[in-house]
């Protein structure tokens, strides 16, 4: 039933090891443009704190096969921006990160926001009657704290954002998703199978991350 | 590369997911009363494609047509179900339709799972370019143009195997996702079945906009996919793909759906008795 994993024709440790770059690189991306994004939304500046909260309830609330797509369609298909990539996969690749770090950024704006609101007001107060300003208020002394609150919610972000790289198959981006795609193709007598395999490869992928950083939680939450 | 160890890491997650599926079993009969399921592709223009009055049109959903009204069902006996490319094996199996008839190439491992009658239409694997593209007049020339195909279809791997390694594949979720760049002159040519490529060239917006090379690329017999082991169906409905091309629906049929595009069709195929 399996023997179509051993005929050589499939290459699935590289499929899902560009699954993994993606949801790596996305992560990274969306942790800086989240950082962005909320400390838009509690600054003291009312056009800033209007568009994060307009891009954030936009954004968030747009499913990401339209985002992701219109990436491609928009900005390689009808304006040409490749973003530095030479052939398809490359340029699919790289797009799909945009959309993916424009998409996951919401959800992670909007955990370190609930983050902050862990940290006692009075903290934020007294900082600024140290005579620190708005910048260091927020990077010094609320934003570590609050970060350290999150991990939790922002373990989840992460194990969603794994699982929604698939999307990224739908712009040739040659992921596990793809692969999958092909195998169904090809393995019409062993379609459950294919889905069993890629199925199991998700859970290697996100259960330890996961338990990882539910146990970093537990570790680095602020005792109050 | 081995992968040994992960095929024997991934039967136990199979058994999972064979539990899972057990039950997903339902009615045997592909017919409820008097009426009969056919499955059919809804998004191909010129093969099966639900257009936004709720109607149905296409080569394939003509010929269905034909079929069941030979099995005795007149059209409004017919309830017409999805069948996307990677659904088609289990509507079958599951007895959610009676057959279907949705660009469905015979092939052997195919053959394991479902049986064919037919073929009722032999197309080969074709490029489409903008009209006034002269470039590309034969397989060699692929290797230094843009392509794009559909995530995964067999056409994209042929290319990427056997036609054209060294072609810059693109390949999206739908072909019609693949003609705006094909519009815009960001990929040079949309590669896949013929047939399927008639019936996008033919659509009225996109007249006289592309047009297909005519490189025969492939095989692809289209074949009617019904429940393993039908034989009694098989026969019904090999005579009735026969009855069609003698008495001229195939070929009025073909020129109706492909003629605009100016596809150069094959005669109609022998069927496999």
């Amino acid at each position: 039933m399996f023997d179509f994993l051993d005929s050589g024709q499939y290459d699935l440790l590289g499929a899902f090891w560009v699954t993994a770059k993606l949801a790596l690189y996305s992560a990274l991306g969306s942790l800086v443009w989240g950082t962005a994004l909320v400390a838009m939304r509690v600054s003291p500046v009312p056009l800033m704190r209007a568009f994060g909260t307009a891009y954030v309830n936009i954004v968030r609330n747009t499913p990401l096969t339209v985002v992701i797509v219109a990436c491609s369609f928009g900005l390689d298909q009808t304006l040409g921006i490749t973003l530095g990539g030479g052939r398809s996969e490359d340029i699919g690749f790289r797009l799909a990160i945009l959309g993916l770090v424009a998409y996951t950024g919401t959800f992670v704006c909007e955990a370190l926001r609930s983050g902050i609101n862990t940290v006692p007001p009075g903290q934020a107060e007294a900082a600024r009657a140290l005579g620190l300003g708005f910048t260091q208020v927020l990077t010094l002394v609320v934003l570590p704290q609050a970060f350290r609150a999150v991990v939790a919610p922002l373990a989840n972000v992460l194990i969603a954002l794994t699982k929604n790289t698939t999307v990224a198959a739908a712009i040739s981006a040659a992921e596990a998703a793809f692969l999958m795609k092909e195998m169904i193709e090809n393995e019409a007598d062993a379609l459950f199978a294919v889905f069993a395999v890629f199925a199991f490869g998700f859970i290697v992928l996100t259960l330890p991350t996961g338990l990882l950083l539910g146990w970093a939680a537990k570790r680095l939450a602020v005792k109050r | 590369m081995k992968l040994r160890s992960v095929s024997a890491a991934a039967a136990a997650a199979a058994v999972l997911a064979l539990t899972a599926t057990a039950c997903g079993g339902g009615s045997d009969s592909g017919s409820n009363g008097d009426k009969i399921n056919i499955g059919i592709k809804f998004d191909q223009p010129g093969l099966g494609l639900k257009t936004p009055d709720g109607t149905y049109a296409g080569f394939d959903v003509d010929v269905a047509k034909y079929v069941a009204k030979e099995l005795g069902y007149s059209e409004d006996k017919i309830n017409w179900k999805q069948a996307p490319s990677a659904e088609r094996e289990n509507l079958i199996k599951n007895g959610d339709v009676k057959f279907v008839v949705a660009s469905y190439s015979i092939s052997d491992k195919r053959k394991k799972e479902v049986d064919f009658a037919g073929p009722y239409f032999l197309t080969h694997q074709d490029l489409l370019v903008r009209a006034d593209d002269k470039s590309i007049t034969k397989v060699e020339d692929l290797n230094s143009k843009k392509l794009c195909s559909v995530t995964g279809s067999t056409s994209a791997q042929n290319v990427k195997e056997k036609l054209a390694p060294k072609a810059d594949l693109q390949q999206l979720g739908g072909y019609s996702e693949c003609l705006t760049g094909l519009e815009n002159k960001r990929v040079d040519a949309l590669t896949t079945d013929a047939s399927i490529l008639a019936g996008y060239a033919s659509q009225k917006e996109h007249q006289g906009k592309f047009k297909l090379v005519g490189l025969k690329m492939s095989d692809e017999n289209y074949g009617i996919g019904l429940k393993k082991g039908d034989d009694e169906l098989r026969g019904k409905i090999n005579k009735a793909l026969e009855k069609m091309v003698s008495d001229g629906t195939w070929e009025k049929l073909v020129k109706q759906h492909f003629g605009p595009s100016g596809y150069q069709y094959e005669p109609a195929p022998a069927i496999a008795k």
